[in-house]
C-alpha cells in the first residue's frame, strides 16, 4: 500500500518537474499555448470547488480575473512585482467576501444573473472610472516578464489550486459543500455554518481568479475593460468544468485542457466564427456530456466490467 | 408533568406573516426524558413552531430556552449543536449521496465535531441502529420511503441531541412499518433523547406520549395525557368535527 503510494507520489512529483522544464524543451508559441491550458486549468478547478459543489453557478469569474489584471495595471509601475502579485488576489478575497456576504442568500437562477450583472456592472463602473478620472480607456503594463516567468508562475498556481481542490475536497469542508449543494435546509439544521463556509469558499476561489488574472496580464502590454473583464472568460471557464465534469477534483482541468487546445484552433481557423462554433461546443457538452468527461470514463469503467 | 425545571421551555412565541397572525403566544414545557406530542389539525401551524424552535424563521416575540441556555435568535446551525434535532415534514433525502453520507453531515457538524474516521465509524454504528446497514452505500435518490425516513432520524441523531423533533415522522407508513417507526422512537427515548413528535397517527401518539398538546389556528387549545386529550369534545371538534379542519 505504502509503496503504491510512493510510486504515485513519485509520478505526479516527476510529471510537474517534466512539466516545470516544458519552456526550455519547445518553441514560443508551444509555451503560450501551455500558458492558457495551465491558467484555464486554476481557473475552471477553482471556479468548480465552490459552484460545481454548492450549485451556485457563479458567472463572475470575468470580474475577477479582471480584478487581477487592473490590480496590476494600476499598481505595476509603483510596487515591485512580487507585492503586486500578493495584493490582486487579496483584492479579489475582498471584493468576493462583500459581495458573498450580500448575495449568497440568493439562490438558483437569481444568483446566475446576479454574479453575471455584477460582472457588468464592475466592467461598466471600470470604464466609467477610466473615462471621467483617467481620461483614457486603456492602460499599459509595463512589466519585464519573459513567457518563462508567466508560464512557471501558473505551473505553480495550478499546482497549489489542483492539489489544494484534491485534498480539500475529501475533508469535512469539501463534504460541506456538496452537502450545501444537495439541501441547504439540511446542511443548515444538521450543524453546518452555510453561511461562512459559502462565503470563505466563493472568496478564497475567487482570489485564485484574480491571481491568475494578474499574472496573465503579464503578457500583455496594453488592456481597456473588455480586455481585462471579458464576460466570455467566465462562460469558458463554466464549459470547461462541465465537461471536464464537476464531481471529481480533476474533472475541471480534464476539462480545461481539450477546450483551449480546440479554442485556440477555431479562433485560428474561423477567426470570425469563432463565437458560432463556440456556442455548438457549448450545446454538444450539455447535450452529450452531462456527466463530463469524468462521467463518461465512470459509465465506460461500469460497461466493461459488466 | 414534574416540577422539576423543563429542558425545553417555550413562552409567548408569536409570529405573523403579513397581516396573518400564525403563532400567537404558544407555550410549551418539555421535561427532559419525555414524549410530547404535538397534534392539531392540518393549517394549525405546527411545522411553524418547530421552524421557530430550529430558527428556521425568526419569530417576532416569545422565546425558547434549552435547559439553561437561550436558543431565541440564534441560526439553525447553531441550534443544531446546542443539541436540538429535527426531521423534515416533508422527507428531505440528499439524493446524489450514499445513506453514508446522507448521515455523515450530522456527525461531523452537529454537537461534537469528530475526525472523519471516528465519524464514520459512529454514523456506521448509527446505521446498524436504525436497520440501514445494508443500505449504506445505497444512493439516497433510490431508497424506499420508510428507509428515507430512517436516514433522516439517523441524521438527526447523528447531531447528538438532547431534543429530537419529529414532523409526522410516522406518517406514510403501512401497519408493519409503524411499528416499527415506534419501536425506534422509544429506543431513542430510553437512550435519554427527550422527543417532541408533531404526528397525525393517533395509534402512535397513544402508544408512546406522555403528554399531548393541541394546537388549533396557532394556539394551543388542549394538554393532558394522550386518552384525556383525545376524549375532549373541543379537540374532537377541532380534528374531527365542523369544516374547521
Amino acid at each position: 500500500m505504502a509503496d503504491k503510494a510512493f510510486v504515485r507520489w513519485g509520478i505526479v512529483l516527476a510529471a510537474i518537474a517534466v512539466l516545470a522544464a516544458v519552456p526550455v524543451m519547445v518553441s514560443a508559441y508551444t509555451v503560450s499555448l501551455f500558458i492558457s491550458m495551465l491558467a484555464y486549468i486554476s481557473l475552471a478547478t477553482a471556479w468548480a470547488f465552490f459552484s460545481g459543489r454548492t450549485r451556485y453557478i457563479s458567472l463572475a469569474t470575468a470580474a475577477f480575473v479582471g480584478i487581477g489584471t487592473y490590480t496590476v495595471a494600476v499598481l505595476s509601475d509603483h510596487l515591485p512585482l512580487p507585492v503586486v502579485l500578493a495584493i490582486a488576489p487579496a483584492v479579489g478575497f475582498a471584493v468576493a467576501f462583500g459581495i458573498g456576504l450580500s448575495t449568497l442568500r440568493l439562490s438558483g437562477v437569481y444568483f446566475v444573473i446576479f454574479t453575471f450583472g455584477l460582472a457588468e456592472l464592475i466592467k461598466q463602473l471600470v470604464i466609467w472610472f477610466e473615462i471621467n478620472q483617467t481620461k483614457t480607456l486603456a492602460r499599459y503594463i509595463f512589466v519585464n516578464a519573459s513567457g518563462t516567468l508567466i508560464y512557471e508562475l501558473l505551473l505553480a498556481t495550478a499546482v497549489v489550486v489542483v492539489a489544494g481542490v484534491w485534498w480539500l475536497s475529501r475533508s469535512p469542508l469539501g463534504y460541506a459543500l456538496r452537502v450545501i449543494g444537495e439541501d441547504e435546509m439540511v446542511a443548515r439544521h444538521a450543524g453546518i455554518d452555510t453561511t461562512r463556509v459559502k462565503v470563505l469558499v466563493f472568496a478564497a476561489t475567487s482570489a485564485v481568479m484574480s491571481l491568475v488574472g494578474a499574472i496573465l496580464s503579464l503578457r500583455y502590454t496594453y488592456v481597456d475593460p473588455n480586455i481585462g473583464f471579458n464576460s466570455l472568460v467566465s462562460f469558458q471557464v463554466l464549459i470547461m468544468a462541465l465537461l471536464g465534469g464537476i464531481g471529481r477534483p480533476w474533472g475541471p482541468a480534464l476539462g480545461a485542457i481539450p477546450l483551449v487546445l480546440l479554442f485556440e484552433l477555431l479562433s485560428g481557423t474561423f477567426p470570425h466564427h469563432f463565437g458560432i462554433a463556440l456556442g455548438l461546443c457549448f450545446v454538444v457538452i450539455v447535450y452529450y456530456l452531462p456527466g463530463g468527461v469524468m462521467g463518461l470514463i465512470d459509465r465506460w469503467r461500469l460497461w466493461l466490467r459488466s | 408533568m414534574t416540577d422539576a425545571l423543563p429542558l425545553l421551555a417555550i413562552r409567548g412565541l408569536h409570529k405573523s406573516f403579513g397581516g396573518l397572525q400564525a403563532v400567537r403566544g404558544f407555550d410549551l414545557d418539555v421535561p427532559s426524558g419525555a414524549i410530547v406530542g404535538l397534534i392539531g389539525p392540518n393549517g394549525s401551524v405546527k411545522t411553524t413552531v418547530l421552524n421557530l424552535i430550529t430558527g428556521e424563521i425568526a419569530a417576532d416575540g416569545g422565546s425558547v430556552r434549552l435547559a439553561d441556555q437561550e436558543m431565541t435568535g440564534l441560526p439553525p446551525f447553531r441550534i443544531c449543536r446546542a443539541r436540538i434535532a429535527r426531521t423534515f415534514q416533508l422527507v428531505r433525502i440528499l439524493p446524489g449521496m450514499t445513506t453514508r453520507e446522507n448521515v455523515l453531515v450530522g456527525r461531523l457538524f452537529g454537537a461534537a465535531p469528530a475526525t472523519l474516521e471516528r465519524a464514520r465509524r459512529e454514523v456506521d454504528a448509527l446505521l446498524e441502529r436504525v436497520g440501514l446497514a445494508e443500505r449504506a452505500e445505497q444512493q439516497g435518490a433510490q431508497l424506499t420511503y420508510i428507509d428515507q425516513k430512517r436516514v433522516e432520524l439517523a441524521r438527526a441523531l447523528a447531531t447528538q441531541p438532547r431534543v429530537l423533533l419529529l414532523d409526522e415522522w410516522l406518517a406514510g407508513l403501512n401497519p408493519s412499518e409503524l411499528q416499527i417507526g415506534i419501536t425506534l422512537i422509544r429506543q431513542v427515548r430510553s437512550e435519554g433523547v427527550t422527543v417532541v413528535m408533531i404526528e397525525h397517527v393517533m395509534e402512535a401518539i397513544r402508544a408512546l406520549c406522555d403528554h399531548v398538546v393541541v394546537m388549533s389556528a396557532g394556539a394551543l387549545i388542549a394538554a393532558g395525557a394522550p386518552e384525556a386529550v383525545l376524549r375532549d369534545p373541543e379537540v374532537a371538534r377541532v380534528y374531527l368535527g365542523d369544516d374547521d379542519a
